[in-house]
């Protein structure tokens, strides 16, 4: 890819503020509606991040998968638990946003530190693949990290089961190697449907 | 001052490392269930910038990082639907997403 420099500063300036105002929306916003949405211009973002570093195939992954998939998922889970509930408060908070900021301001140093401060052994651009990389990430996944592949996919194929066997609703009624009744106050609070509007 | 042949690799490290310390702010600060899980998306996001900088300015002929970052997506995925799912059936049992009251394994 070759775009002048100029539009490369332009566009990353825009990108990475776009990131970080998007990610400070997503924590500090009190709607957390708001949040879900910001966090896909945050994920779209960052797939423009992505195309800036000359990898197509993993921007439009970033894109499939977490804009898609991801984003969708958390507004739906966002829809299922949306209640207005006023939390209690707790005593001590101050002193933990205070503890809390002060560790991330300290991890965040040391990290732009370590960034600014090391030499990195940048290798020549002229041995840049660019568009080819879609065919090196094919061989890759196929020649030498065949076996990770093949595990993701085993990954993938246990997530979605295990995610529909805990969000399932019925429960048994009986314990199947006894026979007697199963005290449901341990499994669930029944009895409350969960798609009533009680706001 | 220098000319510039490309944009600095520090620039998209400080992004990434600006980028995981606010996910971690909301990991910990957060009281909604729902934007812990968003907060771990972030980390994961910077985590994913940093290895495909890297693979673009350090291993730009095997580009490695792709790979892994594919592979990170992957299992981002598989983390969010699981974590989603723990979410709806905690809301079932205490009907609150309220991080503050899911404390069964307190001590």
């Amino acid at each position: 890819m070759n775009i002048a420099i100029t539009t490369q500063l332009i566009c990353f300036t825009i990108l990475s503020l776009v990131i970080l105002v998007g990610a400070l929306g997503i924590v500090l916003l009190e709607n957390i509606v708001y949040s879900a949405f910001l966090l896909g211009g945050v994920f779209m973002s960052v797939a423009g991040l992505y195309l800036l570093l000359n990898a197509s195939f993993v921007a439009a992954a970033q894109v499939l998968v977490y804009v898609g998939a991801v984003n969708v998922l958390i507004i739906f889970a966002i829809m299922l638990v949306n209640k207005k509930e006023d939390l209690k408060p707790i005593n001590d908070i101050k002193s933990r946003r205070i503890i809390s900021t002060s560790i991330c301001l300290t991890l965040l140093s040391l990290l732009i530190r370590v960034d600014l401060t090391n030499v990195w052994s940048l290798s020549s651009p002229q041995n840049s693949i660019g568009e080819e990389s879609t065919f090196r990430i094919g061989e890759h996944l196929f020649s030498d990290y065949l076996l990770p592949f093949e595990v993701a996919s085993v990954l993938l194929l246990m997530a979605m089961i295990g995610a529909i066997v805990l969000a399932r609703r019925d429960v048994m009624s009986k314990d199947i190697s006894t026979g007697l009744p199963v005290d449901q106050e341990l499994i669930e609070k029944s009895s409350e449907p969960l798609l009533t509007n009680k706001n | 001052m220098m000319s510039l042949q490309s944009i600095p690799i520090q620039a998209y490290l400080i992004v990434s490392s600006a980028l995981f310390c606010i996910g971690i702010w909301g990991l910990l600060n957060s009281r909604n269930a729902v934007r812990v899980l968003m907060s771990i998306e972030l980390m994961l996001n910077a985590v994913n910038i940093n290895l495909m900088a890297f693979s673009s300015y350090i291993d730009n002929n095997l580009i490695q990082g792709q790979v892994f970052t594919i592979f990170v997506i992957t299992v981002a995925a598989a983390e969010a639907a699981v974590g989603l799912a723990i979410l709806l059936s905690l809301y079932r049992n205490r009907v609150t997403v309220d991080m503050e009251s899911f404390n069964l394994l307190k001590w």
